[in-house]
């Protein structure tokens, strides 16, 4: 039997994992969080049930048969609060990966140790959000962390709000703030309706299946709706005011390229503002499986989701950016093929047609709603860009000025930016952007990227220095997949 | 003869060199395949140490080299001005601490042969070590302190030597791999060629550190530089808690030995923006980087014998780097016998940061055909110990 | 002015009874619901500064909210780097607001 590893509980890993079982497969299924349902279904907790929690959600029926599926299956393994630190490749078989499993950021948890036949990465995305001044301000909020909230805890994260960024994610934010008691005084979109028309409106067919009724996008538009909320496009936030906490930002109109038009500043009083332009793939665990990147920088699948390394697969948003019904048909195609199906399948036939429906959605999307070149006009020398360290952009600016570093590696150790806890996840890109700005012929000199982060998220030295400690049958084999460290 | 120079390598010997000759009027063009500390440089601790070597000519260099950066401390910050970062030069000091019976005596012998070579070696009582250091398990067996051990960021100290190189006249080539040596119908070296072209000049020194051995055989020359891995763990931000350089004793034993399975040994220190590096593993594995969880958490094992508190501190990152390995444990400096006009720079293993500006100055006397402040003989390619290793490999 | 939990009677997703909690942050005493994050609670409490920053000293609170940002650290009954939005919070937690000032740039430095 074919043990296959699952790397997050969202629509992607649940559907592989689903998938995986339905193909003989040992199924081991392990996410950070202690719930299931990633960040696309998080809902209230065990501790505090909601009897309608499918009005918050798109497909929540889906994700309840998903979720009791595995739940109610002894082939299927649940491993909740377990965090990967590490992947290694140096042994047989895809990789080894090192686990920690306990309470959030906890001190001795228990660590392990498996070494499964198959890895589907379905570590999912997170907002990106780009650096405004004032943005490090207590109630300058991602749209993310609003969503979070609202649906896990039915905490608004303010009375006033503002959700601003640009793409999609935009409508369900404010719609769950809206659903949680929040006013939204306004979504300001950056991008403009020429924009939102090309990535649209051509061939309107493929959009038939993606958009239909009661789809994801439908359902947040008819919410939007009956909220009343005003939807802008063209408009950015390019500044967030207060000493101790925003008390208001400034939104402008902005040009097809993002950068703002001066003159059209207009203040808002707010309490909370949301604002995110897109997504970042969580690429780590993916890049220390040794797979190869795409040149815009997701994970490169074949047909079956595969990836460059024989045995890795990945899933849903760290392939690109589709939404969670495109997360579903990745992940089904990426189990059943981890568990050894082949493409050519009966049951891989609905989910491969879904796949491209999907596919071609999303690159309308992206087409539609993606960051534009122009954002950096609207950061200012004393903007932080790296919030872990505090650098702004005029140090970055000043380094690469009187170092003439080109290395983005070197600039990295100079400034400090990108080098605090968070490993460049919120900054890191914007930080190569901005870098590459400051030289002459806008490009870096060293082909490395933010994304590479070989310790994949915090451990305690006194959990590294431990032994693993639970024993888990994860192979095959009769072997032992466990092993100490010396 | 002309005056030119090509240096290949952008790190810290590399620009370290292109320094000092381009200050004493040579011709220097640096040349690297990737970009200014793009290698080894960025990839340690910016160690500047005397207490890690034994009597003898590294150690004579190294208590050399501590002077210089001193100076070289003040001069690149005049230089380069306030809007250049700090390249963080901080003396301040390395306590080095036996945690056994067994290791508290060859420490403190080790350390006795270091104050007659003049080294300021301090043994200290459990009180003094732990005024130092409040925050150390007290039950270690014997400590000596090392007020000259010193440190810098050694990203923009190599930032800042290439930056004053350039102000004083020297080019640099980045994103070049430099792909074998130019001679002339006689044979002669006149050059190198480059994966951008030929590139002409009388001398040519290779200062690639691991990658030495590599440029070396592309010239079609056995140098017995060997990559030996190094590992560091980086945790968050915490309070000040630990103000010198922390070692355990059996590093010096690590850094000596020939072995090449993992060892791993304690050298545990702040930095300036308050996270806590902890090294470090040496293993000789050639240019392998894959992730080796054992490695860390043996890391991790020893720095909490060390210091008990680092449990709860949470481990963002972890980074390594290769050092350059001699087989004889000295760098190699000095002109080739084997092919006149190629020099060399390297195989400083764990010490290239702090040993960069006294092999910078050697290699500018010999240049110049100048005595030198040290004998250089010792550290010549020509030199007895590596006469093996040359004649092995060839 | 500040965030607020929706009331239960208010809510469309029904949710089933709370269990009411009480944690100790910075000496105050902070009430929450059973499976609320750490900063939930607090947040729900008005509080949006979660710690000071290092370099500047300013005030920093939940920014992502899904444990990627790390700008919500706390001590946590002793444990220090603690993300809040992933904590679950317990009755009798102790939370403490964290603050590293930088150490002293040895002299003559003044980076």
């Amino acid at each position: 039997m074919t043990a296959v590893l699952v790397i997050g509980a969202g629509p992607a890993g649940l559907a592989a994992a689903r998938a995986a079982r339905a193909r003989g497969a040992s199924v081991t299924l392990l996410d950070a969080a202690d719930e299931l349902g990633g960040q696309f279904w998080r809902h209230l907790p065990a501790s505090r049930p909601a009897s309608n929690e499918r009005v918050l959600h798109h497909g929540w029926d889906t994700f309840r048969d998903l979720a009791e599926t595995l739940e109610f299956d002894d082939g299927c393994r649940i491993l909740r609060q377990a965090s990967v630190f590490a992947i290694e490749t140096r042994g047989s078989g895809p990789a080894e990966v090192h686990i920690v499993v306990g309470e959030a950021d906890g001190a001795g948890r228990d660590r392990l140790v498996l070494r499964p036949d198959a890895i589907v990465v379905a570590t999912g995305a997170h907002d990106r959000t780009l650096p405004f001044p004032g943005w490090d301000l207590p109630g300058v909020f991602t749209g993310g962390a609003a969503q979070a909230l609202a649906k896990s805890e039915r905490l608004a994260v303010g009375e006033r709000v503002v959700v601003a960024g640009a793409g999609p994610f935009l409508l369900p934010v404010a719609a769950s703030l809206a659903a949680t008691g929040s006013r939204v005084v306004g979504v300001f979109e950056a991008n403009r309706v020429p924009a939102l028309v090309r990535g649209w409106l051509p061939k309107p067919w493929q959009l038939s299946g993606a958009v239909s009724k009661g789809g994801e996008l439908a359902g947040y538009v008819s919410g939007h709706l009956r909220h009343r909320i005003p939807y802008r496009l063209g408009r950015m936030v390019v500044g967030a005011h207060g000493t101790d906490r925003v008390e208001a930002v400034t939104i402008a109109a902005v040009a097809p390229d993002w950068t703002p038009i001066p003159g059209t500043e207009q203040r808002i009083e707010v309490d909370a503002v949301c604002v995110s332009h897109g997504f970042t793939p969580r690429l780590e665990l993916a890049i220390a499986a040794g797979c190869a990147l795409t040149a815009d920088r997701f994970v490169e699948v074949d047909a079956g989701q595969e990836t460059s390394v024989p045995g890795v697969y990945a899933a849903g948003e760290v392939t690109g950016i589709g939404g969670a019904d495109l997360a579903l048909a990745e992940g089904t195609i990426a189990g059943h093929v981890a568990a050894g199906g082949t493409l050519t399948d009966a049951e891989l036939q609905r989910p491969v047609r879904r796949r491209t429906t999907f596919t071609r959605f999303a690159e309308r999307l992206d087409a539609a709603h993606g960051i534009r070149s122009g954002w950096p006009a609207v950061v200012t020398d004393d903007t932080i860009v790296c919030r872990c360290e505090e650098v702004t952009y005029g140090q970055l600016r000043q380094t690469v000025s009187s170092t003439g570093s080109r290395s983005l590696r070197a600039l990295k150790l100079s400034t400090r930016a990108g080098l605090g806890i968070c490993q460049g996840r919120v900054c890191g890109r914007s930080v190569e952007t901005l870098l590459a700005g400051c030289q002459p012929d806008g490009l870096l000199g060293d082909p490395v990227s933010t994304d590479r982060r070989p310790i994949a998220g915090t451990i305690r030295l006194g959990e590294l220095a431990a032994a693993p400690t639970t024993a888990l049958p994860t192979t095959s084999t009769p072997s032992p997949s466990i092993e100490g460290t010396p | 003869m002309t005056n030119d120079v090509i240096i290949v390598g952008a790190g810290i010997v590399g620009a370290a060199c292109a320094r000092a000759l381009a200050m004493a009027g040579f011709d220097v063009t640096v040349i690297d395949r990737g970009t200014t500390a793009g290698g080894t440089s960025s990839a340690c601790e910016g160690n500047l140490l005397v207490s890690d070597k034994g009597p003898g000519r590294e150690l004579e260099l190294a208590q050399y080299a501590a002077t210089l950066w001193t100076q070289a401390a003040v001069d690149l910050r005049t230089e380069l001005g306030p809007d250049f970062p700090s390249v963080e030069y901080d003396p301040k000091g390395g306590l080095v601490v036996a945690t056994t019976d067994a290791g508290a005596a060859p420490l403190l012998a080790f350390a006795a042969g270091q104050r007659s070579a003049g080294v300021d070696a301090r043994v200290l009582d459990r009180a003094e070590a732990l005024s130092l250091e409040p925050d150390l398990a007290p039950d270690f067996r014997a400590a000596v302190f090392y007020p000259e051990d010193s440190q810098v960021q050694p990203t923009i100290a190599t930032e800042a030597l290439m930056a004053s190189a350039r102000r004083h006249g020297a080019r640099l080539i980045e994103n070049t791999p430099v792909t074998g040596v130019l001679r002339d119908s006689a044979g002669a070296l006149v050059g190198v060629t480059t994966a951008a072209g030929e590139l002409r000049a009388a001398r040519v020194l290779i200062a690639a550190g691991p990658w030495s051995g590599e440029v070396a055989a592309s010239f079609g020359l056995v140098l017995p530089v060997l990559p030996r891995r190094g590992e560091l763990l980086v945790t968050s931000r915490m309070r000040h808690r630990i103000f010198h350089k922390v070692y355990d004793a059996d590093y010096v034993g690590a850094v000596g030995s020939n072995d090449s399975a993992l060892q791993t040994s304690s050298v545990i220190e702040s930095t300036a923006g308050g996270t806590v590096l902890i090294g470090s593993s040496r293993q000789q594995i050639g240019f392998d980087c894959r992730l080796q969880v054992d490695a860390l958490a043996g890391i991790a094992a020893k720095a909490l014998r060390l210091f008990p508190f680092l449990a709860g501190a949470a481990v963002m990152r972890t980074y390594g780097g290769f050092r350059p390995f001699m087989p004889d444990h000295l760098p190699v400096i000095g002109e080739d016998p084997r092919l006149p006009g190629l020099w060399h720079a390297a195989g400083h293993e764990g010490a290239g940061i702090g040993l960069s500006l006294a092999t910078a100055e050697m290699i500018r006397d010999l240049m110049q055909g100048r005595p030198t402040r040290l004998d250089a003989a010792p550290f010549s390619p020509a030199r007895d110990s590596l006469a093996p290793h040359l004649e092995q490999a060839a | 002015m500040a965030p607020r939990l929706l009331a239960a009677g208010d809510d469309p997703v029904r949710p089933g009874p709370s269990t009411p909690l009480t944690i100790d942050v910075d000496g105050e005493p902070v009430t929450g619901i059973r499976g609320q994050s750490l900063a939930g609670v607090i947040l729900a409490g008005g509080t949006l500064a979660l710690r000071r920053t290092s370099v500047h000293g300013g005030p920093r609170g939940v920014f992502c909210g899904i444990g990627v940002c790390y700008d919500c650290l706390v001590e946590v009954n002793g444990q220090r780097d603690v993300r809040s939005c992933q904590r679950r919070a317990a009755d009798g937690d102790v939370v403490r607001t964290q603050y590293d000032p930088l150490p002293e740039a040895p002299e003559g430095d003044h980076a």
